[in-house]
């Protein structure tokens, strides 16, 4: 028996910010929530099961806080479960959520994800002193700003192109009212003269702490048809994992990340990736994993990832445009981000996107990464259905 | 078998939480001596109160006042009190549910042994001295055999003033840690200046630190091997901001070495040379202080840069 087809028909986000003082975690979630019930003119009890994502505990120091948003998401009395995949568990819990709808467990199923960063401090979370460990000696950006001088290494890319990325995603942002940066001053000049962080990393190319939360209604084809707006369904959907450290890890092209995206794109029946899709939402924390991922998911040979950058094929109104809604450069609530990945991806193929509407996006891909590149999730929503 | 380390680990952290509307109102009201509940749809009254029904997933803001007083719906004794619980003396851990609500609330009961404890005890609330908006503004929980009217819940705005809008929750975790058999052995060896991985019997690669097994075959790994003490710069990046706890000087180079021998790189700090000098394929070796389990920092040898294609696997 075939797959039962997967639709999203609701999609709610909080607007992202530093700080969400006015709300508690259950409050944050609820907002969300309650906005993709909205959007699908659904209710609680449309609702069969709930499945809810975030990063590690430590991130808000709440232990296994899907115990205690039962009541906020409507959860009492229905399965309910929580995944965890560190950074990409936005995606990876949006996947889980479908696989249910797509195995015909249950006919429509709410997934939410969330940060509230204001409540802890993610690098203390990330970074806990081990007896007998060296500590580690540098933050975030110092963890990844060596690959990324590999990257640049291996591809020969000229040190512009970071900077490039983060004024295009910067400028995006400003059309989407959800995202937490809104610099509407922001200039290339501007990004090029921000502080050099963790060379070749500058300040301007690294994503902020947000408080967020998005959520989604994901539903079978009879779902779908009493949608009051036009779905997106899934055309494909992959996980793969791997050792953020081993002995032949390529840290800059990850063999995970090819895996995962090959798995999406032979479900999807996608032979060449940079024809077949219209877009791309991409988890780019650091400006410079625009290009390399551009590689990592197909979309250009080997070492050749930049040229797209460089040359404006990812910007906004350009050929393959990456990251329309401003991206993790703009947005980093972790747990919730590489679900707005998914979620913009959908909103992209209903024509929901408003300002930052890509005209014509029949297939985008939402792509999520996290712990280090141990862990991808992706999937590929259309505008149809797809063929059985 | 040499000796497997064990020590200490605690993880604490202050924790912040906005409260929301709900939990605003009833922390707040602890501190002026109030007890707040919520209605919920079908007019039961939860205390401690919700933001959202948990039947009808409705949200319910309309709050009540309950009494201080109650009745014990079920118990544990606790003969050992733990660091940061409510009372240092044993004591029960009880559910009273407060007259005029329909849940029970979590609490210390203050009372000389389980004997003077059962289902169906009446008690109040002993409030802390100092309060400042927050659970433990109820000190405990006391018997209290004074029988009065029976309390209905009543309205309350939940309006105060300088209202209680967060709270600083620290959470610790106290874990003994062990790094295991291979590490062990691996930071045993450091405090001779050497390193020494585990090389794997199916990939031949060798892995430092060890760690027992080898990840990309699934097979344990035995076999000692020493490597470096030289190594190469494979990519590094410049820290130009201090990290907290963190005594080195910015800016600094954080780079990965791959030391002779060794099948994947690790993480050092390069020294001896400028900073804007370091390079991908930079030749260095350990530099040691005295005591420390690690190389302080790596520094140049001297010798010529090695060649990308020796390296380019182990970026």
């Amino acid at each position: 028996m075939s797959k039962e087809p997967v639709a999203v028909v609701g999609i709610g986000q909080t607007k992202h910010v530093a700080a969400r003082r006015d709300v508690s975690i259950a409050g944050l979630v609820r907002e969300a929530a309650q906005r993709a019930l909205d959007d699908a003119e659904s209710t609680w009890a449309d609702i069969d099961a709930v499945v809810i994502g975030k990063a590690p505990d430590f991130f808000e120091g709440v232990m296994m806080p899907e115990l205690y948003l039962a009541d906020a998401l409507g959860a009492v009395g229905k399965p309910m479960l929580r995944v965890h995949t560190a950074g990409s568990v936005g995606g990876s819990t949006a996947l889980v959520a479908a696989n249910l709808v797509a195995a015909r467990v249950h006919g429509t199923v709410l997934t939410l994800a969330f940060e509230k960063q204001s409540e802890s401090n993610a690098m203390w979370g990330l970074s806990l002193p081990i007896p007998f460990q060296q500590p580690l000696l540098a933050g975030a950006g110092g963890f990844f700003a060596p690959h990324v001088r590999a990257y640049m290494r291996r591809s020969g890319a000229p040190d512009t192109i970071g900077s490039l990325v983060a004024y295009k995603d910067r400028r995006n942002a400003l059309k989407n009212p959800y995202a937490h940066l809104h610099e509407h001053d922001i200039t290339l000049e501007k990004v090029q003269a921000s502080p050099m962080l963790w060379d070749p990393i500058r300040y301007s190319e690294t994503c902020p702490s947000s408080d967020g939360a998005c959520a989604m209604i994901l539903t079978d084809r009879a779902g779908a048809a009493r949608s009051p707006r036009p779905p997106a369904w899934m055309l494909g959907g992959a996980m793969r994992s791997e050792p953020t450290l081993f002995a032949g890890k390529d840290a800059v092209s990850p063999q995970a990340g090819k895996d995962c995206a090959a798995d999406v794109y032979r479900q999807a029946g996608i032979s060449d990736p940079r024809r077949d899709i219209d877009a791309v939402e991409m988890y780019v924390p650091f400006s410079w994993y625009e290009p390399m991922w551009l590689e990592n998911l197909g979309f250009a040979a080997e070492g050749e990832g930049w040229k797209l950058t460089e040359s404006g094929v990812t910007e906004l109104d350009g050929d393959l445009p990456v990251n329309m809604s401003g991206g993790v450069l703009s947005t980093n609530p972790i747990g919730a981000s590489g679900m707005i990945r998914f979620a913009e991806a959908a909103l992209q193929v209903r024509g929901q996107a408003g300002e930052h509407q890509v005209d014509g996006a029949r297939r985008v891909l939402g792509h999520a990464y996290g712990g280090g590149s141990q862990f991808f999730s992706m999937w590929l929503v259309g505008a149809r259905p797809p063929e059985s | 078998m040499p000796e497997v380390l064990k020590a200490p680990l605690v993880v604490e952290f202050p924790f912040t939480r906005s409260l929301g509307p709900v939990q605003s109102a009833f922390l707040t009201g602890l501190r002026e001596r109030v007890v707040l509940g919520v209605k919920t749809t079908d007019g039961r009254t939860l205390v401690p109160p919700v933001e959202y029904d948990p039947v009808t997933a409705e949200e319910i803001r309309e709050l009540v006042e309950v009494a201080p007083t109650g009745t014990v719906t079920t118990w544990a004794w606790n003969p050992g009190p733990r660091r940061g619980q409510p009372l240092a003396t044993p004591f029960a851990w009880a559910l009273v549910r407060l007259d005029g609500a329909d849940t029970a609330l979590l609490h210390a009961l203050d009372v000389p042994g389980p004997d003077a404890v059962h289902t169906g005890l009446r008690v109040r609330v002993r409030w802390a001295e100092d309060r400042t908006g927050a659970i433990t503004d109820i000190a405990c929980f006391e018997p209290y055999d004074h029988e009065g009217e029976p309390a209905r819940p009543t309205d309350h705005t939940g309006e105060f003033e300088d209202r209680i809008t967060g709270i600083v929750a620290p959470a610790r975790l106290d874990y003994t840690y062990s790094p295991g058999r291979a590490q062990s052995a691996y930071i045993t060896a450091l405090s001779e200046q050497r390193t020494v991985g585990e090389r794997c019997p199916s990939c031949r690669k060798v892995y430092v630190p060890p760690r027992g097994a080898c990840p990309t075959c699934g097979v344990p790994t035995a076999e000692q091997v020493e490597v470096g003490p030289r190594g190469t710069v494979t990519t590094f990046c410049i820290v130009n901001i201090k990290a907290k706890n963190l005594d080195i000087e910015v800016p600094y180079v954080y780079a990965h070495i791959a030391l002779d021998g060794a099948g994947l790189a690790l993480h050092g700090r390069i020294g001896g040379i400028p900073y804007d000098k370091v390079r991908m394929g930079l030749r260095v070796e350990p530099v040691w202080t005295e005591g420390a389990r690690y190389p302080d920092h790596y520094r140049p040898t001297g010798e010529p840069d090695a060649d990308y294609d020796t390296y380019k696997e182990l970026l």
